[in-house]
């Protein structure tokens, strides 16, 4: 319950100060909405596991708790919102932690706003890969979509004029990444030990991160220019000796990363792009995801859509000197179906192609509503054809599925 | 040359006595149906903006019902080939809470739509082309529920029918947007105020689809007519959508500023 102990007093400060800063204003009468849900969840390995020290967990249940908390006033143009999460999971240590997914004050003016506090931004078009989206850190071990994110301290300004929306972020510290105990699935033959995280900035994980997006609608184009400077999210992981034996220590180092994303919208059809330029790691290395989304209206007796995707993904980092991604030279192909029902009934299948080695990881998302608060999720992760030399070769045998059940309240 | 012109002054003098009798008396229905369309619309001009609150029941023909609760956001747009905007945010069943839907509605051209998937904090423009597809899985389409901008359809005036108690017009319209469903919808509007009190939906096979039913209507800023509840019955399938619409505000000061996919991302 602690893999987020580092951060905690840090986050607590940011929200005392957000809190005692609006102090005087919460006298004024306002609007409080509560709301949330609790997730069962059943996670079932079927294979073996790979290495000798991993425990098999074939069935790994584990529970979720989100609540939201929302304080509005001065006719909604103020909020204050409290998001905490916190999942236990009968296995996994590291899997059972919670985090501050949100805990902000939001003011909306006249074609400008700011946030002050821990928020989560989404920057990108693309679905195979979160290219450009560099704000928030990954929960990692929530999910390996990189889809799930951890709350991250800010100053965010926003101003809306005619030729686009200019933001800047003020990012004062930062949240590392956690990562699966060692001796469960999908994790590695090595143990990562994140306490032992090393910094290239001497101010380590308070250094001051920067970010500033330019963002604009042109008819049928949505184009978004954007730079990071600061504290890479994505870490290098360094082996290093303790008492003997060998780990792996992350080590974040100091980057500048600009990025553009762009989708042309044309009928059915749904072009994009996501472009990334990035030095710090080594030598400057450049990545791209580009691809389409069509949609076929209609199908299966006239209710349903099934949305088509295909995407290549390309990185040509040096994984001697940068964080390693498996998604270098791969193509997505997926399909959405979505049946357009009183029940929001939708499954997305797809799969990432590795173009050098094969290696491939198979995706099913599928979603029920069962009643007005009663959801059934289930998801499926399947590596197959994996080459010894991908760096998913390590979860070759954590083929999961998991199941769960969602109580909103 | 005397008797050119004797006989151009004769025909003009004709022309001159025939043409007002002509066009008051022939103005074929096409002309009458647009007539009717552009007062409807003239009768609705000039409300700026208003939020509500809607209430969505949908069932089906075992009579089973689920509900969608959705705050509301307009504007109203003026200008050559565009329409209004709108932005909807569902606050019902709670696993979609906080889901928004902009709309930039165009007169002929595709609109412009974005959605705030709020699990992600993510704003995606998504495909207007699906004109004809269930809204949210009710049995209203994407297209019944954009605003009825004149230049979407051409129309033909039919007949004077008593509705209830009132006279109502009833003209035919085919829409001229691609991707729509419908081959034609017959609509019948109130003579006294031009309000909608009822669309007869014709599918691509010219079959009657739908019936759209509107009723409980309310006068607002002393001019302008709201239905708050709207019948969809669908006679295909045996099901059925009602809308029901609650405390609408007129004028609260939005303005484009407020209907960008920026402001989208920090709606819920």
């Amino acid at each position: 319950m602690t893999s987020i102990t580092p951060a905690r007093p840090r986050l607590s400060l940011y929200l005392a100060g957000v809190m005692a800063l609006l102090s005087p204003t919460l006298a004024f009468a306002g609007e409080w909405d509560f709301s949330g849900s609790v997730a069962g969840e059943l996670r079932l390995f079927p294979s073996a596991p790979a290495y000798m020290n991993q425990e098999k967990m074939t069935l790994s249940p584990s529970v979720a708790l989100e609540m939201e908390l929302v304080y509005e006033w001065n006719d909604a143009a103020d909020r204050l919102s409290f998001v905490p999460f916190a999942r236990l999971d009968a296995d996994d240590q590291n899997r059972s932690h919670y985090d501050i997914r949100e805990a902000k004050w939001l003011h909306l003016g006249d074609g400008w706003d700011f946030v002050v506090g821990l928020d989560k931004v989404y920057w990108g078009v693309t679905e195979s890969r979160h290219l450009v989206n560099i704000i928030n850190q990954d929960d990692a071990i929530e999910d390996l979509d990189g889809e799930d994110k951890l709350g991250q301290p800010m100053i965010n300004f926003n101003l809306e004029k005619d030729f686009g929306t200019f933001s800047v972020f003020v990012l004062p510290s930062f949240r590392e990444r956690e990562f699966v105990e060692q001796n469960h699935r999908l994790s590695g033959p090595v143990r990562i030990d994140a306490s032992r995280a090393t910094f290239e900035a001497d101010s380590g994980n308070e250094h001051v991160d920067f970010a500033a997006r330019w963002k604009h609608v042109f008819d049928d184009w949505d184009v978004g220019l954007s730079h990071f400077y600061g504290t890479s999210r994505e870490a290098r992981l360094i082996p290093i000796q303790v008492d003997g034996e060998t780990i792996l220590a992350p080590h974040y180092d100091q980057i500048n990363q600009t990025s553009l994303d762009v989708q042309y919208t044309s009928g059915a059809t749904l072009w994009k792009g996501e472009l990334m330029s990035r030095s710090g790691q080594g030598d400057r290395f450049w990545a791209f995801v580009a691809g389409l989304e069509h949609t076929l209206y209609g199908v299966l007796g006239g209710r349903a859509d099934l949305g088509l995707l295909v995407e290549y993904l390309y990185d040509d980092r040096d994984p001697l000197q940068a964080p390693v991604t498996t998604a270098d030279h791969d193509i997505f192909a997926g399909m959405r179906l979505a049946l357009n029902d009183t029940q929001d009934t939708s499954v997305l299948f797809g799969g990432i192609v590795d173009h050098d080695n094969g290696s491939t990881l198979l995706s099913i998302e599928a979603e029920r509503r069962l009643s007005p608060n009663w959801k059934v999720e289930l998801e499926g992760r399947f590596f197959v054809n994996i080459d010894a030399a991908d760096p998913s070769h390590i979860f070759r045998r954590d083929d999961f599925l998991t199941l769960r059940l969602l109580r909103y309240f | 040359m005397l008797k050119i012109s004797k006989s151009f002054f004769s025909l003009l003098t004709a022309a001159l006595i025939v043409i007002p009798g002509v066009s008051a008396l022939a103005q074929t229905a096409q002309e009458k149906g647009l007539e009717i369309a552009i007062a409807t619309d003239k009768a609705n001009e000039g409300w700026g903006d208003s939020t509500s609150e809607l209430k969505m029941i949908m069932s089906n023909a075992q009579g089973q019902t689920s509900t969608r609760e959705l705050r509301l956001k307009n504007l109203e747009v003026t200008g050559e080939g565009l329409g209004d905007k709108s932005l909807s945010i569902f606050d019902r069943p709670r696993d979609v809470e906080g889901t928004a839907f902009l709309s930039h509605t165009k007169v002929l051209e595709a609109d412009d739509q974005w959605l705030l998937l709020p699990a992600l904090g993510r704003v995606k423009r998504i495909s207007s082309a699906n004109k004809s597809g269930p809204f949210m899985g009710s049995e209203f389409a994407y297209e019944d529920i954009l605003s009825p901008e004149v230049a979407k359809y051409s129309y033909v005036y039919l007949r004077d029918e008593v509705c209830g108690t009132l006279t109502c017009y009833v003209i035919e319209r085919t829409p001229l947007y691609e991707n729509s469903g419908y081959t034609k919808q017959i609509v019948w509007i109130d003579q006294a105020e031009y309000r909608y009190m009822k669309i007869a939906f014709y599918d691509r096979k010219d079959s009657h689809l739908k019936t759209l039913t509107y009723s409980d209507y309310q006068q607002y800023l002393g001019k302008y007519w709201r239905a708050h509840t709207f019948q969809m019955d669908n006679h295909q399938n045996g099901k059925a959508t009602t809308l029901s619409y609650s405390n609408y505000v007129f004028q609260t000061g939005l303005d484009d500023k407020d209907f960008t996919s920026s402001r989208l991302s920090k709606m819920r």
